[in-house]
């Protein structure tokens, strides 16, 4: 007798522990897994959180007076790689699409249970490893970016753990992409067709395209970086003959692409939560599928936009220009359709809507950014200032975390079946949003007058505005306090939410809060039209 | 619960059977081996790069022969064909045939990575001479070691083919079928790899 | 609807004559002292007013959207059931994509005028071997260029100092002495590792590679000191990094060109 391997076998699942211990195993159920997921990102978002504060402090004066100035740098290099790699990829890949995707394609379970259950644990040991390589030596402090020489010629161990972390995070990333993309294509209950889905199934398809076609670049160019600083061969290393640039080319071609595994997802979930509140179909379905497809193309193709003072030839930087730029297009198009949907709805005025706008607002101000830093000249001036630091922050934070706190007030009631506070949630957005813009939008400012990235001092003339910065920073701190209160009060004593307290007709909600082990009772419904509002489909709830 | 529209619900007895989905197994692994692509794509791209871009400095030696490698192109492409007869076999119910076409195609295997040491031994740089001579090695160096995981895997689906007890039967050829494509993958590397280092 | 329609060209004339009051009374950049900083200028006008009209107007729909649509107390159901309008979805994917390209080509004019798609003709007489390959940087022609009359200068960066070779009067400085109005030629290679040379109010910046020497020209026009800026992670010390570049009269340039040079080929 061979043991069955079928992933959607409910029998697999009931031998799973029960309880708060689950969230502590090696579970295989997609729902645990996403939780343990979004927990174990929001534990290193605190943790990055706290070195963006020791950055900002360290810069409300204009000496390098509150930490050595090689621990400054790997206070920004830890805080870059947490944010990205433990926070942000994590929990819009990880934890929204385990716990969703399934829902959405109207199966049991992800395709591969047992290898989302390997890449969810490779997470927790790499990132404290990266956390614990400060003890050792002092950790990385060559930047997120690690570019030669530097990263060859700094403390060794340091970056050799950081190198080991990200590969396998990477892995990580991977692994978890084969699943999705399995999972959407070939586990659809049966007649559920492709451009039936939510939109977040396209978003993660699409991400998960770029991880699998982006990532492993990244692990072989860290592949040769590590033998360049254990075995002294020469792949980035002029002295020996290497070729720095190339090192550029590689790394961007993954982690250009990293910022669209970042907003894509961000922009699937978006779509799931403005038609919800303001009670209209998605605007555009058809067009934000194709606009989803062109972001990933053309996301593949753009990567030398970082390299415009790197020394790259003339067409090089005419025909990445060009298609940098275009991104605008696909993108713009979604913007616009997120806009119609509000356009003429009945809008509930929640914390999970608040955010989603937020996060509109700052997406078209970082995209607009983004657009000019694509255009050769002007990247020119500003390439590596604050200029573009305000710029990113702008996309992955005013973007990306916004919907990812936007997404957790939506769907807390189906993971919990509370309420959150919405007096709290409001409270929330208010300080992030005042502090977020408070903190970033001055250093537009900084950048584009004389203040480079990733110092630790810098001219007296900058300090007031620094200082507004800092004092943004404070309030973006001070913004998760209010929100920690409420999820913990909310689980302990939130108003009870029902099964669908949103009304909403994406297939998730159809089954009670918080579903049972099998996602659905008996069958997963078959949901044709997921945005159907204002519909007789959506009358009868 | 209206969108469960009563025309539309499927009854108890086609639910079971929806739930037995067609093997995705083999799709997983496909998009697996384009990932593992894109790390020798990668490495293929930074060579090209070099050779492009890098001038080779005076004095450094960088010089590849051709017969060993040609005798390894034709192990390889032979060791896809055996072990397609090992698949053709395992349909047939023939397992005894099965193991031995597994273990030809696992010998050749490591016939191919003999002759890639003694390549090794006998080249006239060494790993940190040069640029070329480190991509060299590292391009070489991972795919043999793709080639030392197959050849393993290999073995391993052999012990399992072996008649009566195993648990690769024509019931169940998911794990040879599997390493099979990831054998043809790695054959297909190759012989890029050929190309790009040895012809160019 | 006529009423209607007012207020909407009300609004939109109001974001654009804002977005247009804004680009031209709004000054984020520092001072100009090269003759690529007002070209710059004019693209980050261009780019600024056309940002802020998106940005504005998108807010403003947000904002409005979610005021004039909001729930009230006594409302139940759904909003009306908008699946899409081909229409309005084609508008706003071709004039955004006809927007983007003419910025494209428009910043494509710009570099052009910078001197970015310029052959890099590098008048060094020596340093450069054949083997050598320059790597591109900004070429910037000065209105009546004479090859002969540019000011050369060898710039070698390291951790975290950078030092200026004059090869004419063959001595080293800590300082860029430059003269007013004459194109300056540099070629820039690094001891260590990546390094950049950035000066904000000439709106220039090169990577200073180790291994690939990289050229970057200018030419100032305004007498004064600013500041070298590396901006490159160059290691501990990156934040201090840093140099001045003294633009000077002709006769003052000269001046301190003489005090300095060991060679007696001036006297």
């Amino acid at each position: 007798m061979t043991i069955s391997i079928d992933p959607q076998d409910s029998n697999t699942k009931s031998l799973q522990p029960k309880g708060w211990i689950r969230y502590f195993s090696f579970s295989l159920d997609h729902k645990v897994i996403g939780i343990q997921y979004l927990v174990c990102g929001f534990l290193f978002y605190l943790i990055g959180g706290t070195l963006a504060s020791a950055i900002r402090i360290e810069l409300a004066s204009p000496m390098s007076d509150f930490m050595p100035r090689d621990v400054y740098n790997q206070v920004l290099t830890l805080h870059g790689t947490i944010m990205i790699f433990l926070w942000i990829v994590p929990v819009v890949n990880g934890a929204f699409g385990n716990y969703l995707i399934p829902f959405y394609v109207g199966a049991r379970d992800m395709a591969f249970p047992r290898l989302n259950a390997v890449a969810f644990w490779l997470i927790p040991p790499s990132g404290l490893m990266l956390v614990a390589s400060y003890f050792v030596e002092g950790a990385a402090q060559a930047g997120w970016t690690a570019y030669p020489p530097l990263s060859i010629t700094t403390p060794q161990s340091g970056q050799i753990i950081w190198i080991m972390s990200v590969l396998l995070l990477g892995g990580s990333s991977i692994f978890g992409g084969i699943n999705f993309i399995a999972t959407i294509i070939k586990l659809r209950r049966p007649g559920l067709k492709l451009m039936q889905l939510p939109m977040y199934c396209w978003a993660m398809l699409g991400t998960s395209l770029l991880v699998v076609l982006s990532t492993p670049v990244l692990a072989g160019t860290l592949i040769l970086l590590s033998f360049d600083i254990v075995a002294h061969t020469g792949f980035f290393n002029p002295v020996l003959g290497g070729n720095v640039v190339v090192y550029q080319h590689l790394f961007w071609f993954y982690s250009h692409p990293a910022v669209y595994i970042m907003v894509l997802p961000a922009f699937g979930l978006v779509s799931e939560i403005l038609p919800v509140h303001s009670r209209k179909p998605l605007f555009g379905y058809t067009t934000m599928v194709f606009s989803i497809m062109g972001i990933v193309v053309l996301g593949l193709v753009v990567w030398a936009h970082h390299m415009f003072t790197s020394g790259t030839p003339p067409w090089m930087r005419l025909f990445f220009t060009i298609a940098t730029a275009f991104i605008a297009v696909p993108t713009g198009i979604k913007f616009f359709n997120w806009v119609a949907t509000l356009w003429g709805g009945k809008i509930s005025i929640n914390s999970a809507m608040l955010f989603s706008c937020g996060f509109i607002i700052n997406f078209v101000f970082g995209g607009i950014t983004g657009v000019a830093l694509a255009q050769v000249p002007f990247d020119i001036h500003v390439h590596d200032t604050y200029f573009v630091v305000a710029h990113f922050h702008y996309i992955v934070y005013g973007g990306t975390v916004f919907i990812i706190f936007s997404s957790i007030y939506h769907w807390f009631p189906k993971v919990t079946g509370k309420l959150m506070s919405e007096k709290l949630g409001i409270l929330h957005f208010a300080i992030t949003f005042i502090g977020f813009n408070l903190c970033f939008a001055p250093q537009h400012w900084l950048g584009l007058n004389g203040m480079p990235r990733r110092v630790a001092e810098y001219d007296p003339q900058f300090q007031f505005v620094n200082q507004i910065s800092s004092l943004g920073a404070l309030l973006m701190a001070i913004s998760t306090i209010p929100f920690l209160v409420n999820i913990f009060l909310s689980i302990k004593n939130g108003k009870d939410s029902g099964d669908n307290p949103w009304n909403a007709l994406t297939p998730e909600w159809l089954t009670s809060s918080p579903p049972p082990v099998e996602n659905w009772e008996g069958e997963a419904p078959l949901v044709e039209e997921p945005y159907g509002y204002g519909k007789p489909i959506s009358q009868e709830n | 619960m209206t969108t469960l529209d009563s025309s539309k619900e499927i009854k108890k007895n086609d639910s079971e059977a929806s739930e037995h989905h067609e093997d995705f197994r083999m799709f997983g692994l496909i998009t697996f081996l384009i990932a593992d692509g894109m790390t020798f794509a990668g490495f293929f791209a930074a060579y090209l790069t070099y050779k492009a871009v890098n001038p080779l400095p005076d004095g450094a030696i960088y010089e590849l022969e051709l017969p060993i490698p040609t005798l390894n192109t034709i192990l390889l492409l032979v060791s896809s064909a055996t072990f397609h007869k090992a698949g053709k076999a395992l349909l047939k119910n023939k397992n005894s045939d099965t193991q031995k076409w597994l273990l030809v195609t696992a010998l050749l295997g490591i016939t191919f990575l003999i002759c890639q040491l003694f390549e090794y031994f006998n080249l006239p740089f060494g790993l940190t001479d040069n640029l070329f001579a480190s991509t060299f090695y590292a391009l070489t160096g991972f795919h043999g070691l793709h080639v030392t995981l197959g050849t393993l895997m290999i073995l391993i689906i052999s012990w399992q083919t072996r008649p009566k007890e195993g648990r690769i039967t024509n019931q169940n050829m998911f794990p040879l079928e599997a390493v099979e494509l990831y054998w043809h993958f790695v054959d297909g590397i190759w012989v890029i790899l050929f190309i790009i280092l040895y012809l160019l | 609807m006529l009423n209607k329609n007012f207020y909407l060209i009300l609004i939109i004339s109001a974001v654009f004559g804002i977005s247009f009051w804004i680009g031209f009374n709004v000054n984020l950049l520092p001072a100009k002292a090269s003759i690529n900083a007002p070209i710059y200028d004019e693209l980050f006008k261009i780019l600024f007013i056309i940002g802020l009209i998106i940005f504005i107007g998108m807010t403003i729909a947000v904002i409005y959207s979610l005021f004039k649509f909001r729930k009230r107390k006594d409302q139940y159901g759904d909003g009306i059931a908008l699946e899409g309008n081909l229409t309005l979805e084609i508008v706003w994917t071709i004039i955004p994509s006809i927007i983007v390209l003419i910025i494209g080509l428009y910043s494509y004019n710009i570099y052009d005028r910078m001197g970015g798609m310029k052959e890099l003709n590098h008048s060094h007489e020596m340093m450069t071997s054949n083997t050598e390959k320059i790597w591109a940087g900004i070429s910037q022609a000065s209105n009546n260029e004479v090859a002969s009359n540019n000011l050369s200068v060898e710039v070698s960066a390291m951790q975290f100092a950078f030092l200026f070779n004059y090869p004419k009067g063959e001595f080293i400085s800590g300082e860029l002495h430059v003269p007013v109005d004459r194109k300056v030629s540099m070629k820039m290679e690094s001891k260590d590792v990546i390094h950049a040379f950035w000066v904000p109010e000439f709106r220039i910046k090169q990577d200073i590679i180790p291994g690939q020497p990289t050229i970057l020209n200018f030419t100032p026009t305004k007498v004064g000191k600013y500041p070298i800026i590396c901006a490159e992670l160059c290691g501990p010390y990156h934040g201090g990094m840093r140099a001045s570049i003294i633009v000077e009269e002709e006769s003052d340039y000269k001046d301190w060109f003489n005090k300095n040079t060991k060679t007696e080929v001036s006297l």
